[in-house]
Parts: C-alpha cells; sequence; structure tokens
C-alpha cells in the first residue's frame, strides 16, 4: 500500500516538513513494514511552471507534417522575468516548437523551461529545430509521468483550472507530493486503506486522527433503488457469500471530464494509473475507505440484481474481454440477462461503463472472504479489489463509501444524485470478546494498568466495558482480525510500545543434551572433513534419468517423489540419491580450474513408500485423533539422510618435495569405510554391481549382518564422459542412518593381553577370480582364536605365478590371553588356516 | 693441517721417543704437559684421535715409563707408580674434556649442515572443511543445548497439516499462499516442501513432554527465484518453548542472551509488531549488530511471539495452562550479515573456496 502523504494528511497530524521516510518510521513502529519511497521530484525538476500561449504559427514542414511555432508568456504580464537559466528569455515570452494541435491562442498550458529535468533524464534545453530556436516545451501529462496522453498536450482550463501566469506547474500538478510505500501484513485489511494507515499513524504518533468515515453524511432514501436479491444458498462453510449490497444511482454522468490534478497525482502516487475520470473516481474511494466498488451502466441493467452462486456450465464475458467459465462455487452478481459479474474480483462486459453511458449504478457490497479468495485465484484474477475482499472490508463502511462515490461524480462529473438506495443484507452479530483483568499482563510481562488497557483499545476503535473479572470488548467493525483475548493483548502491546517489554531470561529443565542420532550425524560430518573432504550442500531437485540411474543398481524405473510445481521442470523431482547434485558440484568446481576435489554432502533423500500422503487434512485448532495423525505420520515417504563424496585428481596438493597419490576406486570405500569408523560401526564390503559405477570396480556396502548400506567404487567411465568430468573420478554414498542404527548404545572393554607376540606370513596362490576379503575371512576362521589380527599385505601376479591365478599375502599376528605361545601351538594354528583355505578355494601355499 | 707443525706431536711420533724415568718428576711431567699441549691443538675429532695415540698410545713417552715401574726396585716402586698413576690421570681428564668439546662442537655442525628451507615445506596432508551453513547450525544449537534446550528435527516432505493448519493458517486465508509452496504431485495427497522449520515445533509438541524447551533447525523450502538474496532452498532455525507463565519478556530475554552469544556482548534486539498465524502477539526481530559492515545497525533478523492458542490445541495442549513462545531466524541471512557473505549465490554453489576458506570454523 502507498501513502501520498498529501492524502494522509487530510485525517492524520503529519508535520508538513515530513518526509516519506519520517511518516513510514512512525508507521513502522506499529507493525507495519516499510518497503520503498515514491517521489516524483526524484526525478522531475522545475522550472515547469504556467504559460499562456500567446500566438501559434502553423508551419507545414517537407515530411508533411505540421508543427505549431508558439509564443508563450510565462510570467504574469507586466512583470519581469527573474528566472537567468540559459535559454529562458529575459522578455517573460519563450519561442516554442510544439507538435500536438489540441490547443489555440489563449490557452493556459504547463511549460518545461530550459534547465527542467523530467522523467527518464529528459533534460530541457533551448534548441534549434525546424528552423527556430525552441526555447522549452510544452508537455504533456505522459511527459510529466503522470499517465497516458489521451490528446496531446495538457490545457489547464480543461482540467478546471485557470491559475495566474508564472505559476508552478508542478505544486498544481501535485508533483511535490509523495508516497510512503509499506507492506501490509494478511491480518490487516484495514490498512489498505489511506482511512486505516491514518488511524495507525495516529497510533504511532499519539496525535488525533479524524475517521474519513465520520466526513461523509449519507443520504436518506426517498425511494427503493434498484432491487436487489441475496440468494446465496450454498456459502462456504454455510456462510452467506455476500451479507450487504448498497446501489446508489447516479444520473447525467459525463465521461468526457477530466480527472482534477489532484485527484489523478495521488492515483498516480498510490500506484494505481488515472484512467477516466469515472473509474478514477472508484479508485479513489477504495483506496481511501477500503471499499472497493463497482460501477454499472444502469441502463444495460435488465431488471433486478441477484447475488447467487454460479450454475454448472455458466459463462461471463468479463471485463478484460474473456470468456470465463464458471464454477459453482463462484459468486455472482446477476441480473435476467444472467451473470454480470464474479463478486468482489471482476465486473462483466456487458454492463460496463463506457464514453456513451449516462446513468451510473454503483454497487458497494460486502463479501465473504473466503469466497473471494478462491474465485480469484480460480480465475487467476488478483486484483486491488480482491486483495482487499479477501483480508476483510468493514461491514459499516458500504453505504458510506457509496455516498462518497456519489458525492465525487456529482462534484467532479457532472452528475445528478438520487435517493435511490438499496441496502440489502443484515449486519453481523457484533465481535464481543472477554479479556480477563490480568491476562495482557501475564501474557507480555508488563504490569499494565487499567487505564492504559482501555486507552489502547478505545485508540483502535473498540468498546471497553469493565467487568467483575475484567473487561468485555467490541471489536471494532473495521478489524475482523480481532478474536481473541490474544488479539486485543497484541493490541494493548503494541499501542502502549513492544519497546517496554523486559527481558527475563527463563529455566529450561535439565537438557539431555544432542540426542545419540544427532551427536553421530555430527560426528560423521566433522570426521569427513578432518579426514580432508570438503563439506558441500546441493539443491535435492533432480532429474527424472538421475534418479534412475542413481537411484537403484540396476536400470528401470526409480519411484521418486514429483513436485507439482518445479523451479523448472526438468529438475522436477526429489533426489533419491546425493550423488547427481554432489557430481554437479564437482563439475562445476572443475569448470572453475579445481582438478584435484574430495566433496561430501549429508542430507535427506526422499523415497516415496506405498501411500503418499492423505485424502484430507485434518481441521485447524484441535488436536486430530490417532488415527488421523498415524496417517498423516504414515503418508510421508521414507527420509533417510545419505552421505555421499566424490573423489578425482590427487589425494594432496602437488608441492616440491611430495609426491601426492592420484585418488582411486580404494579411497571411495576408504571414506565409507571411514565414516562406520568413527560411529564404531564396521562397513564391510563386497564386490558389488551398479549402473552408475564401473562394472569391474564397484563394493556394496553392507554391516556385519548384511543390512545392504550403500556402495562405492569408480564411476562408470561411460557417465563420467556424459558428465564430462575426469576418467577415474570415484565416489561413496551411504545410507547413514542404518549406520547410526547398528552403532552399540556401549562398548565393552577387550582384555589386553601382554604375552609376546608371534607373526606368521602366509602366500596363497588362489585363483585370479576369488576376493581377498573371502580369503582373509577363511584364515581369520581357520586360524581360531589364537590369532589376534590378520591383514593382507600384498597382492601378486606375473612371474612365476600360473596364467589366471594370484598370490595373496598375509600377515597374521598370534597371542594368547594367558601364556606365551609356543612354535608348535603357532604353526598348528597357521597350518589349519592355511588347510582350511586350501579346502575352500583350492588356495596352495607359495 | 700437517703434523709437523705441532712439534710436540712430531715429539710424541718419533720413532725413539725420549723415555723420562718414572720417578724423573721434570721428565714425566714435561712429557705430561706435551701430551696436554697436544690435546689442546686438535682441532677435530681426528687430530684428537692422532694425539691420544701418541700421548696414550703402547709406544708413548708415558706407556713406555709406565712399564719401566715393574723393574724397579722395592723402594722406587712406590715413588713411581705415585707419579706415574697422578700423570696418567691428568692426561687422560684432558683426554676426556677435549674429546667432550670436539664431539659437541662435530654435533653441533652437522646440525647446521642439516638446515632445511622451511618454507619450501610441502603441506602434505589434504585440509577439508566444513560449509559454514552446516557450521553456523551446529554453533547456534550449541548455544541452546548449553541452555539445556534439545534439538528436534523433523522431515523435509511434510504434510500439509503438520506445515499450515497446525500452525493455525487456515485454508484460504493469505498468509498460506505468502509462503510461496513446493506442492507434491499429486497435489490431493496434501503433501509438500514444508515451507518453514515450524512443523517440527507441532511434532515436538506432540511428541514431547512438557514443559518443552526445543531448538528445530533444518531445510525449508519456498519457491522464490535464485538471485543475490533468495534461494528456493534454504535453512531455518526455530525455537519454542512451551512452559507454565511463559511471557513475552521471556520471549526477549532468551533472543537477548541468544543474540549476545552470536553476535558479542554488545548486541541487542529490537521487537516491532508483526503477524504471523502461529503467533498472537507477533514481532518482527530486529538485531542491533555492532560489527555490522559499514558500521552498527538495526538488522532484520527473523519473526517470533507468543505461541497461538490454536497451535496448542492443534497438539492437544490447553493453552489456558500452558503459553509458550517461538521464533524463527534464517541461517543464510544470519550467515550474511554475521560473516559478510555478499551473495547467496556462494552458499549454493558448492565452490570449494567458499567452504574452504571457513574450514571448521564460523
Amino acid at each position: 500500500m502507498r501513502i501520498p502523504l498529501s492524502w494522509l494528511r487530510e485525517y492524520a497530524q503529519v508535520p508538513a516538513d515530513a518526509t516519506a521516510e519520517d511518516v513510514m518510521a512512525e508507521l513502522v513502529k506499529v507493525g507495519l513494514e516499510e518497503e520503498d519511497v515514491h517521489r516524483p521530484t526524484d526525478e522531475i525538476s522545475g522550472p515547469i511552471v504556467v504559460g499562456q500561449v500567446l500566438s501559434v504559427l502553423k508551419e507545414e514542414q517537407t515530411n508533411g507534417k505540421t508543427i505549431n511555432w508558439c509564443q508563450v508568456r510565462v510570467v504574469p504580464e507586466g512583470t519581469a522575468q527573474t528566472l537567468r537559466n540559459e535559454g529562458i528569455d529575459p522578455s517573460g515570452v519563450q519561442g516554442i516548437i510544439c507538435g500536438a494541435h489540441n490547443f489555440v491562442a489563449g490557452d493556459k498550458v504547463v511549460v518545461t523551461l530550459p534547465g527542467a529535468v523530467l522523467p527518464g533524464d529528459f533534460r530541457i534545453s533551448a534548441r534549434q529545430t525546424y528552423g527556430h530556436l525552441s526555447a522549452g516545451m510544452i508537455a504533456s501529462a505522459k511527459e510529466l509521468g503522470l499517465g497516458e496522453d489521451h490528446d496531446g498536450i495538457i490545457v489547464l482550463s480543461r482540467l478546471g483550472l485557470d491559475p495566474e501566469v508564472g505559476a508552478d506547474a508542478m505544486e498544481l500538478l501535485g508533483l511535490y507530493d509523495q508516497a510512503a510505500e509499506i507492506n501490509v501484513t494478511p491480518d490487516r485489511s484495514y490498512a489498505f486503506s489511506i482511512r486505516g494507515v491514518a488511524r495507525e499513524y495516529a497510533h504511532a504518533t499519539n496525535t488525533p486522527y479524524t475517521d474519513p468515515a465520520s466526513l461523509v453524511s449519507v443520504d436518506a432514501p426517498s425511494a427503493a433503488g434498484h432491487p436487489v436479491k441475496l440468494a446465496d444458498d450454498a456459502g462456504i462453510y454455510g456462510k452467506d457469500g455476500c451479507d450487504r449490497f448498497v446501489t446508489r444511482l447516479v444520473r447525467n454522468v459525463n465521461t468526457a471530464l477530466p480527472t482534477p490534478p489532484w485527484m489523478a497525482s495521488r492515483l498516480n502516487l498510490a500506484g494505481m494509473r488515472s484512467i477516466s475520470l469515472v473509474v478514477d473516481i472508484s479508485n479513489y474511494v477504495m483506496l481511501e475507505l477500503g471499499q472497493p466498488l463497482h460501477f454499472y451502466d444502469a441502463d444495460k441493467l435488465t431488471g433486478p440484481i441477484t447475488v447467487r452462486r454460479a450454475n454448472t456450465g455458466e459463462t461471463l464475458l468479463t471485463l478484460d474481454a474473456k470468456e470465463r467459465k464458471l464454477h459453482p462455487e463462484d459468486l455472482l452478481i446477476t441480473d435476467e440477462s444472467g451473470a454480470i459479474g464474479i463478486a468482489g474480483v471482476m465486473g462483466g462486459a456487458s454492463t460496463e461503463v463506457s464514453d456513451a453511458t449516462d446513468s451510473v449504478l454503483i454497487e458497494a457490497a460486502h463479501f465473504e472472504p473466503i469466497t473471494i479468495a478462491r474465485s480469484r485465484r480460480r480465475h487467476k484474477l488478483p486484483s486491488e479489489a480482491s486483495k482487499r475482499f479477501e483480508r476483510g472490508v468493514d461491514w459499516e463502511i458500504a453505504d458510506r463509501a457509496a455516498q462518497r462515490a456519489v458525492d465525487l461524480l456529482v462534484e467532479l462529473a457532472g452528475g445528478t444524485s438520487t435517493t435511490l438506495i438499496t441496502d440489502e443484507g443484515a449486519a453481523p452479530a457484533p465481535v464481543l470478546i472477554e479479556l480477563p483483568a490480568e491476562f495482557a499482563s501475564k501474557l507480555i510481562g508488563i504490569d499494565y494498568t487499567v487505564e492504559q488497557i482501555t486507552w489502547a483499545l478505545e485508540e483502535i476503535g473498540a468498546e471497553v466495558r469493565r467487568t467483575d473479572s475484567g473487561y468485555m470488548v467490541t471489536a471494532p467493525t473495521w478489524r475482523p482480525d480481532l478474536e481473541t483475548k490474544q488479539d486485543l493483548t497484541e493490541e494493548i502491546a503494541r499501542l502502549v510500545g513492544y519497546r517496554l517489554i523486559p527481558s527475563t531470561l527463563p529455566t529450561a529443565p535439565p537438557g539431555r543434551g544432542y540426542s545419540r542420532v544427532q551427536a553421530q550425524r555430527r560426528r560423521a560430518i566433522q570426521a569427513l572433513a578432518d579426514s580432508g573432504l570438503t563439506e558441500v550442500l546441493s539443491y535435492p531437485f533432480v532429474t527424472k534419468a538421475q534418479n534412475d540411474t542413481f537411484g537403484a543398481a540396476r536400470a528401470g524405473e526409480v519411484r521418486a517423489v514429483k513436485l507439482n510445481n518445479p523451479m523448472s521442470s526438468e529438475f522436477g523431482f526429489m533426489r533419491t540419491s546425493i550423488l547427481p547434485g554432489l557430481l554437479g558440484i564437482a563439475r562445476r568446481n572443475h569448470g572453475r580450474g579445481f582438478r584435484d576435489l574430495a566433496l561430501y554432502e549429508a542430507g535427506q533423500v526422499f523415497l516415496p513408500g506405498a501411500t503418499l500422503g492423505t485424502a484430507s487434512v485434518p481441521p485447524l485448532g484441535i488436536k486430530p485423533s490417532e488415527a488421523e495423525l498415524d496417517a498423516l505420520y504414515g503418508g510421508l515417504p521414507h527420509q533417510p539422510t545419505h552421505i555421499a563424496a566424490v573423489l578425482t585428481g590427487h589425494d594432496s596438493p602437488v608441492a616440491a618435495d611430495h609426491a601426492p597419490r592420484v585418488f582411486d576406486w580404494a579411497d571411495a570405500l576408504d571414506t565409507a569405510k571411514l565414516v562406520g569408523d568413527v560411529l564404531g560401526v564396521e562397513v564391510v564390503v563386497s564386490q558389488g554391481a551398479h549402473q552408475a559405477f564401473h562394472p569391474g570396480r564397484t563394493a556394496a556396502l553392507s554391516l556385519r549382518d548384511g543390512t545392504h548400506v550403500g556402495y562405492a567404487g569408480e564411476l562408470h567411465p561411460k557417465l563420467l564422459a556424459e558428465l564430462d568430468l575426469p576418467e577415474r573420478t570415484v565416489a561413496m554414498e551411504i545410507n547413514a542412518d542404518e549406520l547410526f542404527e547398528a552403532a552399540a548404545d556401549v562398548i565393552v572393554a577387550k582384555e589386553i593381553s601382554t604375552f609376546p607376540i608371534s607373526t606368521q606370513d602366509v602366500a596363497l596362490v588362489v585363483d585370479a577370480g576369488i576376493v581377498a576379503a573371502d580369503v582373509l575371512e577363511t584364515l581369520r576362521e581357520g586360524a581360531g582364536e589364537l590369532l589376534e589380527d590378520i591383514a593382507l599385505f600384498d597382492v601378486y601376479s606375473g612371474a612365476g605365478i600360473e596364467e589366471g591365478k594370484k598370490s595373496l599375502a598375509f600377515g597374521l599376528r598370534f597371542r594368547a590371553a594367558d601364556r606365551t605361545l609356543t612354535a608348535d601351538e603357532v604353526s598348528e594354528a597357521r597350518a589349519a588356516a592355511v588347510a582350511l583355505a586350501a579346502e575352500r578355494f583350492a588356495a596352495v601355499q607359495r | 693441517m700437517s703434523e709437523s707443525t705441532h712439534p710436540e706431536v712430531a715429539v710424541a711420533n718419533d720413532q725413539s721417543p725420549v723415555v723420562p724415568h718414572p720417578t724423573d718428576e721434570a721428565g714425566i711431567d714435561a712429557v705430561v704437559q706435551a701430551a696436554l699441549a697436544a690435546f689442546a691443538a686438535a682441532s677435530n675429532l681426528d687430530e684428537l684421535k692422532a694425539a691420544r695415540l701418541g700421548h696414550t698410545g703402547e709406544k708413548s713417552p708415558l706407556a713406555l715409563a709406565n712399564r719401566e715401574i715393574g723393574r724397579l726396585d722395592k723402594s722406587e716402586k712406590a715413588t713411581a707408580g705415585k707419579l706415574m698413576g697422578a700423570s696418567r690421570g691428568r692426561v687422560n681428564k684432558a683426554l676426556a674434556a677435549r674429546t667432550e668439546v670436539l664431539e659437541a662442537e662435530n654435533a653441533a655442525r652437522i646440525l647446521v649442515e642439516e638446515t632445511v628451507d622451511v618454507t619450501a615445506a610441502p603441506r602434505r596432508r589434504r585440509v577439508g572443511a566444513r560449509h559454514p551453513l552446516s557450521t553456523l547450525q551446529d554453533r547456534v544449537s550449541d548455544i541452546f543445548v548449553g541452555m539445556g534446550w534439545e534439538i528436534a528435527e523433523g522431515p523435509e516432505i511434510e504434510s500439509e497439516w503438520f506445515n499450515f493448519d497446525a500452525l493455525n493458517f487456515a485454508p484460504d486465508h493469505p498468509a498460506r499462499e505468502m509462503q510461496d509452496t513446493f506442492f507434491i504431485e499429486p497435489v490431493d495427497s496434501h503433501l509438500l516442501l514444508r515451507t518453514h522449520t515450524s512443523p517440527v515445533q507441532v511434532r515436538s509438541m506432540l511428541e514431547r513432554e512438557l514443559p518443552i524447551y526445543v531448538l528445530c533447525p533444518g531445510r525449508v523450502y519456498r519457491t522464490d527465484e535464485l538471485d543475490a538474496t533468495h534461494t528456493p532452498v534454504f535453512h531455518q532455525f526455530e525455537g519454542l518453548a512451551i512452559d507454565k507463565d511463559l511471557t513475552m519478556a521471556d520471549l526477549r530475554g532468551t533472543l537477548e542472551h541468544f543474540a549476545r552469544q552470536m553476535f558479542g556482548e554488545d548486541a541487542s534486539i529490537r521487537l516491532r509488531p508483526n503477524f504471523f498465524p502461529f503467533t498472537e502477539p507477533s514481532a518482527e526481530l530486529d538485531i542491533w549488530h555492532p560489527g555490522a559492515k559499514g558500521g552498527p545497525r538495526w538488522i532484520e533478523w527473523g519473526g517470533c511471539g507468543m505461541v497461538n492458542p490454536n497451535v496448542l490445541r492443534a497438539a492437544g495442549i490447553d493453552p489456558e495452562a500452558y503459553s509458550g513462545f517461538a521464533f524463527g531466524m534464517g541461517v543464510e541471512r544470519t550467515l550474511m550479515f554475521r560473516n559478510e557473505v555478499p551473495d547467496m549465490h556462494d552458499m549454493i554453489e558448492g565452490d570449494i573456496r567458499f567452504s574452504e576458506h571457513f574450514g571448521m570454523e564460523i
């Protein structure tokens, strides 16, 4: 909402030298948000004066155009020119070329003199054109930023003005005015009017306020006005779509008359273009009082007006010349010809006011917010009117707003008032709110006095009555947002001032610190950074193809959550894997010149279950039943935390005297294992297969109990080529929730034997296809409990080893808890280990 | 250094040295003096070794004189033994002292020779980094955990009821549309990407015992185009306290404490009236940021207020018995003005320079 200061001053006491910023600063104190400042003088500067055309010499040009060579007096006759800008004639008469033809000698016009600046940094100077020195410009409304040109330059007499020659035209046209733009929160419908904002300004500054509604005196009806029937038989939530419908008839309206400059200027500053006098009056009243109006050409109406819901299949040609299919929930204004408007949203073309209109029927109605909100949304027709109706309009204001429009049509459009008045509907019951005496003090933490409470509530327009237990408050009709004692408390707190609220620190009960999972997640995330990886955060929006590639080991369609209104239709799905986003970030970094990358991300992935969502939503303000809650919980996709990493390039910076290693598949596995290590969970590796990974260099990751938790290895070369990432880029992704879950609550200490160690090496030749982990586990099993530790220290194939075979060398460490092992005991255990490997894999000692 | 320049050593090395009689005090002393002079003249361990061999070796005058003792009369033996013992002791002591000095010199020289250019040292370990948005959430969580609060979390795909209805957003109220929500297909599944972390507040109230003091950090979504100050995917932290007799003064006190932890002891806060469906009264929260770029000033930080009774009712809590307050701030916004991040793009693009600059701290 933009508030022209000149308008605000009519109803509130704004200091003469206050700027829009000053006004905004006051309004912010009471809860309106500052948005912007609008000041024509930021774009326009004078000298811009009233001139009188002394003579017009028509000169035909070779290009067929006729231009006017005009002599224009810009100081009162008999006085001297005091302006000294270059190009301003000391005689007080300027020679000016003008292309418009809507004026004659004797007309008073707006002259922008040399030195003036118009919107768009258009600087006026004396310049040679069409064979003359044109020293200034005769301005049109458009050139001054005042709206569209209808027929050339501004002729002041046609605006009903006869100012003195030489007068400041900027003053005359309201160009020194300025507007404060505030953001209105959705509960404060009344702040969408000068009436409401002036009241707020008075609250903020504790100065007097004049309610513009109180300045309107409503005519007594002489006879029934246009017949209106309120016939809503399908109100939403049982509420009537329309509970007041006022009509007024004004005859003999002259639609050709111009909008006076003061009104045009205010509308412009308020952000609404001046369109035509009749439309402008309708908008002006809406901005001033907050009541949207609709004007009908009374002669185009067919019979009585009925307000009802739309019938199935009904249509309406709206003002914007579009054929609208109506919905049974749309509230319509109809006459005997059918629909003539969607209530509160947009009128119909058939009854539109036009240049030929003589009699105007004014509608000032009160519509139910939800009905208007839904129609507006359904027809995608946001408007200044629907914005106000959706948020709630003062029921009481309708007849006064209609009267204000009548008065303006009479005053400015030559109309003849009639007292044929319709006022259908019944006033809603007043909203009574009980406020216990101590409630506000207890909720805010300030001991409010009776005087403060009464003052604040009366200040906002409420009626306050003391009761035994506190106050009985009647909410003002323009404040539909006030319903509860909490609402009243906010009013008291904000009028007395939030700044007075003291500061106390409540003591929480003894806390339990981070939950197990929170601590585990943080440890895992920190460990990866500690081990040299860089954490990044990617958007979880992915393509269908990305989910299909990364979301499952085998090709096929991956079930994923689809967005109804994604930012881009391509990235219309929620991720089932972190890797697509992470690889995108890897590519971006690579593109920016970083060849050595170790990136990771921890975050949720989204895996839809059997049911998606719920068919309905429980109502607000009450606790849903257990069954309803179960359904809400059950309808959510599974959203586990995954951790993924991507590695490419060197493991450390290339430097003098240091040869870094190149990341390979084993680093991906190592990264996954590290996550397990810091959580105290063993991540078990086995040969795996995943479509996004190299078929021969992929590990399936699992827990000891066999639960699958992810993949690690080298990415598929074809995929890397498609992604424009370096060859041999490796990655891992692990379901961290599974690891968190598997971690032991309590780790039981192991006995530490101090008896001597006995080490043995074993080299076994096996088929090349046999995996090391299996042989290692077999040796561990065969060696029995004397084996303390076993490690693979060499893998060899080549000279000395049969084709298709490989040699695996293991170091075995034996130790007993209670004695020094004898050489025989160790040999026996070693032999048993080798024997089991021989049995299972036909392994032969080398 | 040639041996000929050292006459004492030359004497000692002579094939036929003059061997004094073991009772010849003056003669023995001359031999001892010669040895001491030779040790003192040795400038390195090799020269000292040569001097040692010449003056204490088997063929040295001292050794030869000593050997004579056996052939002496019993009467002379005692005198000669005493003289020779003392003389050999003097020589050995001098040798040991000189050895120690030269060994120390030698060790020091080796260390000097081992000097490296420390400025050429390679970085052998890869240095990792946390994302500052993630570090900042940890920092905020630590502050509240330190106050006895607990951390609550919830899903990012959320039911419409938790995101809106439970928080007193009426189905057709304009406030609901202003949330710029991502909806899940099909729309009649009533699922969405949470637009704030407030659904976690509702979950906390449904799942936890009263009183409740929780902080809810996490990722949220709005359909804003990415620009310098907006991103469709961002992070918030919200606080919720439900207890008996909580007041707006308690809200202010909590926020002030928190603000000082984040921005220093000179930070303070300001509340301005505002509207949120889930709080009444509601306030906009400004922070006085003493270290703000361009000088101390008020910065819009978040929203807060006293929990709307309808929200308590949705969680089955009696609003007549309990009251509560809630507040919420954007993590990105906090990072922007706390750490002077000029552009949202830096936070979401994943450029490693952004994370690595912060390292593990914020």
